[in-house]
């Protein structure tokens, strides 16, 4: 089992997200240079948190012409893991590998701060470790984290249970004064249809410690984890 | 030849920064403006030889696939000589 970190110029997760699988999942990781164009080898890839390109035209915009990115869309087409954390998940949209998009927070702000999540989907390969209706804490750090869809998506994502998590209030509610950016419908986080693909905002691989006020991020790798041994079987 | 690109976010998708824009351009005094919303412009500068059909077919491409989310946003292509 190998676990792929990608790094673009400005991604600035990459060593955390690096340091939560060597050491809390305990598994083979590399860091992988945009420029590559070889992911054999590779089980799961994460597209970690940061400011790739400087967040030039849009954030992940730039970053979805990558000579990597082609190599990333037919290794997810594969069926293989691809987990895209906060700038990972802009870049993961931008790419088209999942629907909407993440505009401006509507407070203008960047929000640097824990926030309560629900679990809204606990059979995916990134969530089996965990139950749905259960409330993680893990941080957001992000300037535009406010993810919109039309309507015709949005219904498609509910049918297809792709929203897996969602900003709820520490009693699991989901409501206005817990959604940190005003994403449409408090979504945090979604996978793409097939499953293998997900992207969300929070930073589990920030919360994966005591020291650093929440462990509760470690299950979200563990879950990837254990969906890549059974896939290996 | 140059083209023009404009880029703005749909009339559906929330602004959040030309609200605030809005805000300010009220506190200024000028009551009278209903609404401001923000987007992006962009000057290309393409080859002399191209024809401008080209051209343009050249810039719509780059819109549509770079400059623009359509997730998002709607672009606007003007040509100059």
């Amino acid at each position: 089992m190998k676990f792929g970190v990608i790094v673009f110029p400005g991604s600035n997760c990459d060593h955390d997200a690096y340091h939560v699988v060597s050491k809390h999942v305990g598994q083979p990781v590399d860091f992988i240079w945009h420029k590559e164009t070889d992911l054999s080898g590779f089980d799961a890839l994460i597209v970690p948190g940061g400011f790739s390109y400087g967040d030039y035209l849009r954030a992940g915009a730039l970053a979805q012409f990558s000579p990597v990115m082609t190599a990333v869309k037919d290794f997810a087409a594969q069926g293989k893991f691809v987990f895209g954390i906060c700038n990972g998940f802009q870049i993961l949209c931008e790419a088209g590998l999942l629907p909407g998009a993440l505009i401006r927070n509507q407070n203008l702000h960047f929000i640097c701060r824990h926030v309560t999540l629900k679990v809204e989907n606990d059979n995916t390969p990134y969530t089996s470790e965990l139950e749905a209706g259960e409330i993680l804490t893990i941080p957001i750090a992000h300037a535009e984290g406010n993810y919109v869809c039309d309507d015709e998506t949005f219904q498609q994502l509910e049918e297809n249970n792709q929203i897996v998590f969602r900003y709820c209030d520490e009693t699991g509610e989901i409501t206005d004064e817990s959604n940190p950016n005003g994403a449409r419908s408090n979504i945090a986080g979604i996978s793409n249809l097939e499953r293998n693909v997900l992207g969300m905002m929070p930073h589990p691989e920030r919360a994966c410690e005591e020291l650093l006020g929440s462990n509760d991020g470690q299950n979200i790798f563990r879950s990837l984890t254990n969906a890549i041994a059974k896939n290996d079987l | 030849m140059k083209a023009k690109v404009y880029v703005t976010l749909k009339p559906s998708v929330l602004d959040p920064q030309g609200k605030a824009i809005h805000h300010s351009v009220e506190l200024l005094g000028f009551g009278q403006v209903t609404d401001i919303r923000q987007g992006k412009y962009f000057e290309i500068a393409l080859d002399a030889e191209l024809s401008e059909a080209d051209a343009r077919k050249s810039a719509e491409k780059i819109a549509k696939d770079v400059l623009a989310n359509p997730v998002i946003e709607d672009y606007k292509v003007e040509m100059v000589k």
